[in-house]
């Protein structure tokens, strides 16, 4: 009697997980998949083929943003981490009882706001009309106004300040369970900062690491705002390419396939990071 | 199994994958006792609890209460109440609701629930507690809570699991006589677990002392302190002296053993059987050892020790001796004539043989 | 590096240079967002023309049309709400089942189901929604050519939004849930079963009330995701437009102090949710 109840439990348990997860995400992705293999051959008629996917080697523009994107999204990650990992350190191990938790906090409040706020406070700051160019049109060290919007630093800046709290709040929490023992029991056999960095607190603080740069990565890749508002003409963005195709020209098939392209870009670099620093996706994520 | 008992186990067995944790567990708790069971970490106590509560299921055995089968009962239905060895008092709740939740369960109305509940917390010595959350109450506190969640819903049977082992000393020896004098007030049955010898010699009726899974010997505290039936009880249950000899003669209850170094000891056999030639334990009480031979007519056995150190502990004062490379204690006497003892200097032993048990050696 | 071993002053000059230089980063943009959502200009930049609430209360009448008298960005405010309800609803149940389901019961496979779980915290926004957009508008698409029957909740539209962002906030919500599920003893439960209680009153009484301090704050994080969310939402939304996708619109047709205001609203909204979610999980831990 107990087991067919706890199978009666189980079951009833399954069915919504199977449900959401099927419905709404393998389902979805292997559609997508199949749409990307299609090709329309009149308004009502479709063939398998591959020709999505001959389109995006053949057109330079395509791989190229392709690329671009790619390398940004890794550009960007390793700046936050080189950003964040000092702040984190001071919130975890140096800032003390009140100032800490004030600290974090303070880190937390930008990301109340949603993406598209937070850009736009950065488009205010750094356009033509701007307040850094009309700060320093005041004070006399430019002569006209100065645009910094729409290049790829202005870009920079904005994902980098996306990603932040999302680096922080992985790094702050690996590095508050140091055991500080370990961090003076390094210097005291011997160790200078720099070795004591690499050998006991990085190692340490790994799992945070790797859980922060997946999370700012994938945000990153598949940020769209931030790219289409603060950057320029030639500063494509592959998510943007794919929303051309579904939005603006109804070429689901190509688009699909951009996104599979996409997908699997992620998947290997995420995939990639897990195995070179010997993580698993289980723990660092959940 | 007795008419009037209110617990009652026949041949209880539970299996682990690669253990048995409860061996051929019988047991028969009279009403109204206080019942202990002693064993040493990991004998298997609180998985026999777990089957009496209901939380585990026994390979094979019977469990009765009050005359019950009680086997295929649920837990939520067994008429019995456990005190967790962690306490389990539900963080979400103040004192009262915890106290109130069985008798929520039991559709008590809250007139009622009320007046239960500010008498219980009266007896267990908490009035006026019941809005406190429990984190705020002291280890002592929060075990009185438990207990008085339990005892609120009078059951038949109060199962408890080492409830004491998470207080500190002094609190332990307070809540020992405490419990002890609550079970006596509310009359309640209670099974209570423990690998603490001295918890289970002061507040129980009966004990069982627990070893791989099965009952060595069950007996009020004294009979298991004066005649334990087996080596393990002998040295488990207080304080003990074991002597490892030979078997060299035997004569009706009385069997005497030659140790290594030669000397001739002898005592009460307890084991069947014993011949001479076997290997055999003498056990004997450091307070059963006199340093100076009192009475002169009877027939003593005597032993000459070499003296190591004496060891200072009020009351519980010891000098440990030494023959033949095995140790033994031997209480000191209270007016201090003792305490100077320089070691190496060696004295004469000896001890009646009614006190002295002698059993079979484990090996030869 | 750390507080017991000395370090030189310059290096804690610098670090202490680098904190300040830091924290205005991250605080201008909010700053300035708020700052010219008051001022008395067309147009969100300096100079300085005065402080003025137009931006919120102007009715129109001079020209301006304040936040509250914007009824399209009234009526997304609306329509967003409106979804981060029903994703919050959806999600924060979901995850308390799967919480159950992963903490709680042991099957075969368990340790796979776990990964797939954690999947659409890996796959980008705009993919999950573009997924979503294909697999069931392709569906609605077939079913109409090919029997004539209209599906229109599959159409883009809110009930599309809704599910794309239950699909990868369910993850999140799960994770917070069972994270505190893991801490949760066993051993009340037992101790409920013991005092008479059956499995259900025991979960209800006992273990959900445990549950509660992660619920509150799986539904803040649920509700404000939801609200903030664009990428998913914007390859979903039909003719209805949350907030985010009609500010966006907005800011392409170029930025007014009305965006300011909104954005400033927005901020204080959230940092609210938030601090009631955080604070009451506080209070009862
Ligand atoms: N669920 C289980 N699965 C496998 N083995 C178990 C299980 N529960 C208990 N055991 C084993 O059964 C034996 C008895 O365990 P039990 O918890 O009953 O000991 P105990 O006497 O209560 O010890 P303690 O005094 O330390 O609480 C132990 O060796 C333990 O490893
Ligand atoms: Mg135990």
């Amino acid at each position: 009697m107990r087991a067919s109840a706890n199978r009666l439990a189980l079951w009833l348990l399954m069915a919504p997980f199977l449900l959401w997860i099927l419905l709404l995400v393998l389902l979805p992705h292997l559609d997508m998949l199949r749409v990307s293999f299609q090709v329309r051959e009149s308004w009502d008629s479709l063939a398998w083929g591959l020709t999505q996917y001959q389109n995006f080697f053949e057109e330079s523009y395509y791989w190229r943003t392709f690329v671009r994107t790619g390398v940004m999204s890794l550009f960007t990650t390793a700046l936050t981490l080189l950003i964040a990992f000092p702040i984190a350190w001071y919130i975890a191990r140096l800032a003390s009882g009140r100032a800490k938790g004030l600290l974090f906090l303070a880190c937390l409040v930008p990301f109340w706001a949603s993406e598209l706020v937070r850009t736009y406070g950065w488009m205010i700051l750094l356009r033509e009309s701007g307040l850094f160019s009309t700060t320093l049109q005041a004070l006399g060290l430019v002569d006209g106004p100065v645009e910094m919007l729409y290049n790829d630093v202005a870009v920079i800046i904005g994902l980098v300040y996306n990603g932040l709290l999302f680096m922080l709040v992985p790094l702050v929490t690996t590095l508050d369970g140091l055991d500080e023992n370990l961090v003076e029991a390094g210097y005291d056999l011997g160790g200078g900062h720099w070795t004591v960095l690499r050998e006991v607190v990085i190692p340490w603080a790994m799992p945070g690491i790797v859980s922060g740069c997946i999370v700012v990565f994938m945000l990153t890749l598949g940020s769209y705002l931030t790219p289409i508002l603060m950057g320029g003409k030639d500063s494509a963005w592959f998510t943007e390419q794919i929303f051309t195709q579904f939005i603006t020209r109804f070429n689901w098939e190509q688009g699909a396939a951009l996104g599979v392209l996409l997908l699997l870009l992620s998947s290997l670099i995420v995939w990639a990071g897990l195995r070179v620093t010997g993580q698993s996706l289980r723990k660092v994520m959940g | 199994m007795g008419k009037d008992s209110d617990l009652c186990c026949d041949q209880l067995i539970r299996r682990f994958d690669h253990m048995t944790a409860v061996d051929q567990v019988s047991l028969d708790v009279p009403a109204g006792t206080f019942f202990s069971i002693l064993g040493p970490s990991g004998c298997g106590k609180t998985t026999l609890l777990r089957l009496l509560a209901g939380f585990d299921r026994p390979d094979s055995g019977d469990i009765f209460i009050r005359g019950q089968r009680m086997n295929d009962v649920a837990p939520n239905r067994r008429p019995v109440n456990m005190v967790f060895q962690h306490l389990a008092l539900f963080p979400t709740m103040t004192v009262g609701e915890n106290i109130a939740y069985g008798l929520r369960r039991q559709k008590v109305p809250a007139a009622e629930r009320r007046k239960r509940i500010a008498e219980v917390l009266e007896q267990v010595g908490l009035p006026g507690m019941s809005d406190r959350n429990p984190q705020q109450l002291s280890g002592g506190q929060r075990q009185r809570v438990a207990l008085a969640r339990c005892l609120v819903l009078r059951p038949t049977l109060l199962l408890l699991d080492e409830p004491l082992g998470a207080l500190d000393l002094k609190l332990r020896e307070q809540m020992k006589v405490e419990l002890k004098h609550l079970q006596k007030s509310f009359g309640t049955t209670f099974v209570y677990i423990t690998h603490d010898q001295s918890e289970a010699m002061v507040m129980s009726d009966q004990v069982a002392v627990m070893r791989n899974g099965r009952f060595d010997q069950v007996a009020p505290p004294e009979e298991l302190y004066r005649h334990p039936a087996t080596p393990f009880v002998a040295g488990f249950v207080g304080d003990n002296n074991r002597l490892s000899g030979e078997v060299t003669r035997v004569s009706g209850d009385t069997v005497e053993l030659t140790l290594a170094g030669g000397a001739q000891v002898s005592g009460l056999a307890v084991s069947p059987g014993l011949t001479p030639g076997q290997q055999a334990d003498l056990f004997i009480r450091p307070e059963a050892l006199q340093l100076q031979p009192t009475v002169t007519g009877e027939r003593l056995s005597r032993l000459t020790a070499g003296v190591v150190t004496t060891l200072f502990d009020g009351a519980n004062s010891r000098v440990e001796l030494e023959v033949a490379g095995q140790t033994l204690f031997a209480r000191l006497p209270q007016d201090g004539s003792w305490t100077s003892l320089a070691g190496g200097h060696p004295i004469q032993l000896s001890w009646a043989p009614a006190l002295a048990r002698v059993f079979a050696g484990a090996t030869p | 590096m750390i507080r017991s071993v000395p370090r030189s002053r310059w290096f804690d000059r610098l670090y202490l240079l680098y904190l300040v230089a830091f924290f205005l980063y991250l605080a201008l943009p909010l700053l300035v967002t708020a700052v010219f959502a008051f001022n008395d200009a067309p147009f969100p930049s300096l100079p300085w023309k005065g402080f003025t609430l137009d931006w919120y209360l102007a009715d129109g009448s001079a020209g301006r049309t304040g936040l509250f008298h914007d009824d399209g960005l009234l009526s997304a405010l609306w329509v967003s709400v409106q979804v981060a309800f029903w994703v919050t609803l959806v999600s924060v149940s979901l995850g308390c089942l799967n919480a159950v389901l992963f903490e709680r019961l042991e099957f075969r496979g368990k340790e796979l189901l776990y990964l797939v779980m954690l999947l659409p915290l890996v796959i980008p926004g705009v993919i999950l929604g573009v997924s979503i957009l294909v697999f069931y508008s392709g569906m609605a698409n077939t079913v109409s050519m090919r029997w004539q029957l209209e599906l229109d909740l599959f159409r883009p539209g809110l009930p599309l939004v809704v599910m794309g962002q239950v699909a990868f906030i369910t993850t999140l919500s799960t994770l917070v849930i069972a994270a505190r599920l893991r801490k949760f003893d066993r051993q009340l439960e037992e101790a409920a079963l013991n005092l008479g209680a059956t499995p259900v009153v025991a979960w209800f009484t006992v273990t959900l009330p445990w549950l509660r301090p992660a619920i509150a704050g799986a539904a803040a994080m649920a509700f404000l995701m939801s609200f903030e969310n664009f990428n998913t939402t914007v390859m979903l939304t039909g003719s209805d437009t949350p907030l985010t996708v009609a500010l966006f619109n907005r800011l392409r047709e170029g930025s007014t102090p009305v965006l300011n205001a909104v954005a400033l609203l927005l901020m204080v909204g959230s940092a609210a949710l938030a601090v009631l979610a955080t604070g009451r999980s506080s209070k009862t831990a």
